[in-house]
């Protein structure tokens, strides 16, 4: 098994957490009520610390690759700067330095938080897969990655109960309340197609037996989101077309605005301990 | 057992440092002092958490947003353990939200001052938590029952905050020159706000003697003020920095710094609303809060369906 | 309109501790119904690790004894030390007691 297939699927994993934990940081202090304000931040703090432990292991393998191997990883060029100079790359060289198409998330994380009932729908969608991927990952023979997953799946666990209560305490609310849940499930569908299409990195991974098949876990994703749908007595989704792109480095635009308030530091003052 | 005896009883209770509770008899006067008091203590934690919050998507790495992430949410936090201290005095949060909101009432005036460097992180949490902590920690014993544990809660989670501030500004004041110079900066802009936490000067603050007595309060503004200075230029030095004040001087007799008189003009400016960023900070509030509306509803909407399939 | 009507109710919470033998009063909070009050005391009290356990009541339910009546209830206690196992004089051969 080739180190850079562990490398670029570990990668993907980070960066998937990372911008969703991004995402829902923007909501410190500005939520509806105190108490979910707390909530929340709770959720991004956990995604944050997944994706801190994914880097590192990803800065890991980098670090210990041939030079050879890792001469043209990126395309950023202050990234690659670095490694080729033999400097020891960190979780936050991988986090800051790389531009969008560098970045392998999927569409449906970097889509912007909207009202409370857009970003109750982005989080039902996205920890609904996460947990699924956890799960199986438990059993990756990567016994890093395996351990990484069977920590967080704990996490995602909270998760998923956050986000389905939401869904069916809106759904089932008011008349208004309806309407908005109704209306984000619907905007945000078509960005769910995109986890279960497995990218090269993805059937490199599978064949290594370090990564998932996540072409396997759409039935059992989409089933339980039904279930919710409907204790919520809301419409399932539908999607004429499903968005993709994401996991092969073609974003919505969203990503770039969101590396560059989230990099600017970074880039403003280089090669400085903060 | 007539007035003068239910407030007789009570002062006795607050000199013996038996602390009142929720059902106690209290003079009116205690009640609106401790309501005011600590809905403008949570006001604050709740205000401040906006000029951190800022700062939260743009950390310059990622263990620096994870501290700071948790640190605003534990802001968060307190404003809710006082918010319900003071709902034991018969007033609730909705009702608190709105006297915020509608400018009725005050909250810490320092955080009508912009955040505009990374280093501002390092400061606020290294001077503006270290100055509330100062503040705070008396409080600890104050006589209302309900408060004092309520921030018996906070300073047990306040210590990370200023070392993570510290931290920050150590980093900061070791790295390159630039970086140092930003330390600086913060460190110049931050000083006399900090300092005028503690509020206005013991001669001219209208509450002081009567909470003193009441033991709300334990020192006077101007004492904690000085304590601060005193410790706060051991602190500059360590980190190598220029002291902010070129009028901070050791004086024997006293055995305290001197420092400068406070620009008491712009204080009084700033409570009154006319601070940099006290129209956008009380408009973030109030939006968060409208925007929530529905959100609110909808939850007592659905528990409301719920009771009702219940009991059906 | 009245703002008060809508607010979510108040919740006192009671946590126990990893190595504590009873729930203890942790604080309040706002919550629309039980299930979220017992949410929002895991994110709102536990978030260092201080429970494993968490008991959530109406604020409303909760009754409290009469502080005007506090000597009656509780000085007649005083004068019974022999409710208190120190009380007793045992050998100090005698050591698990």
């Amino acid at each position: 098994m080739s180190s850079i297939t562990t490398l670029k699927y570990t990668l993907q994993l980070a960066d998937n957490v990372l911008i969703m934990g991004q995402r829902l940081a923007a909501w410190c202090g500005k939520g509806p009520v105190l108490e979910q304000d707390i909530a929340l931040t709770n959720i991004s703090l956990d995604q944050i610390g997944q994706a801190r432990s994914l880097y590192q292991y990803a800065a890991l393998i980098i670090n210990n690759m041939p030079a050879a191997d890792k001469a043209h990883l990126f395309n950023a060029p202050l990234l690659q700067e670095k490694i080729n100079n033999q400097h020891t790359i960190t979780e936050d060289d991988l986090a800051y330095l790389r531009d969008a198409w560098d970045f392998r998330n999927c569409l449906l994380v970097e889509q912007e938080n909207g009202d409370w009932a857009y970003t109750v729908a982005r989080s039902f969608f996205f920890d609904r897969f996460q947990y699924l991927l956890y799960a199986a990952l438990q059993k990756s023979m990567d016994s890093t990655l395996a351990a990484i997953a069977e920590k967080s799946l704990k996490e995602v666990q909270y998760h998923i109960k956050w986000a389905s209560e939401w869904v069916i305490r809106l759904g089932d609310g008011t008349a208004i309340s309806k309407e908005k849940m109704q209306q984000a499930l619907q905007a945000r569908w078509e960005y769910t197609g995109e986890l279960f299409a497995m990218n090269a990195i993805e059937q490199a991974a599978m064949q290594a037996n370090i990564g998932v098949d996540v072409s396997s876990l759409q039935q059992a994703y989409q089933q339980q989101i039904e279930a919710i749908v409907n204790e919520a007595s809301l419409q399932m989704p539908t999607a004429a077309w499903m968005q993709t792109g994401g996991k092969n480095g073609v974003h919505t635009e969203h990503l770039g605005y969101i590396l560059a308030e989230m990099q600017y530091l970074q880039r403003a003052y280089p090669n400085m301990e903060w | 057992m007539t007035q003068v005896s239910f407030e007789a009883s009570f002062q006795k209770k607050i000199d013996e440092e038996i602390m009142i509770e929720p059902q106690d008899y209290m003079p009116d006067e205690y009640r609106k002092t401790l309501i005011r008091q600590i809905s403008q203590h949570a006001h604050s934690e709740i205000v401040g958490m906006l000029p951190e919050a800022n700062w939260i998507t743009r950390a310059p790495s990622l263990r620096r947003k994870a501290v700071l992430l948790a640190k605003v949410q534990d802001e968060g936090g307190h404003g809710l353990y006082l918010y319900s201290a003071a709902e034991t005095l018969g007033i609730t949060r909705d009702q608190m939200l709105h006297q915020l909101h509608t400018g009725a009432a005050k909250y810490s005036s320092i955080f009508n001052y912009p955040t505009i460097t990374w280093a501002d992180m390092g400061a606020i949490g290294w001077l503006v938590d270290g100055a509330a902590i100062m503040n705070q920690v008396p409080l600890c014993r104050t006589s209302y029952g309900p408060y004092a544990r309520a921030m018996v809660r906070v300073c047990k989670e306040e210590s990370f905050h200023q070392r993570q501030g510290y931290e920050i500004m150590l980093s900061l004041a070791k790295g390159t020159p630039v970086q140092k110079q930003m330390a600086q900066d913060a460190l110049n802009r931050w000083w006399a706000p900090a300092l005028m936490m503690f509020g206005p000067l013991d001669a001219v603050s209208p509450n002081t003697a009567k909470s003193m007595e009441w033991r709300i309060k334990r020192f006077t503004n101007d004492e904690l003020r000085q304590r601060f200075i005193d410790v706060t230029v051991e602190q500059i030095r360590i980190l190598g920095l220029e002291l902010p004040d070129a009028n901070i001087k050791w004086n024997e007799e006293r055995g305290h710094y001197d420092s400068s008189e406070l620009n008491w003009d712009e204080f009084w400016n700033v409570v009154k609303g006319n601070g940099p960023c006290n129209k956008e900070r009380l408009a973030t509030r109030v939006k968060a809060w409208e925007d929530g509306a529905w959100v609110r509803e909808a939850a007592s909407a659905y528990a409301e369906k719920r009771k009702t399939k219940k009991a059906a | 309109m009245s703002n008060e009507n809508k607010e979510w109710p108040l919740w006192e919470v009671f946590i126990r501790s990893k190595a504590g033998l009873d729930h203890k009063h942790a604080g309040s909070l706002h919550a629309a119904d039980a299930q979220m009050a017992i949410e929002n005391a895991r994110d709102v009290y536990t978030r260092r690790m201080e429970g494993i356990s968490i008991w959530v009541v109406e604020s409303k339910h909760i009754h409290a004894s009469n502080p005007e009546e506090a000597a009656a209830f509780f000085d007649p206690a005083q004068d019974k030390i022999y409710r208190h196992p120190t009380f007793y004089n045992l050998p100090d051969e005698l050591k698990h007691m």
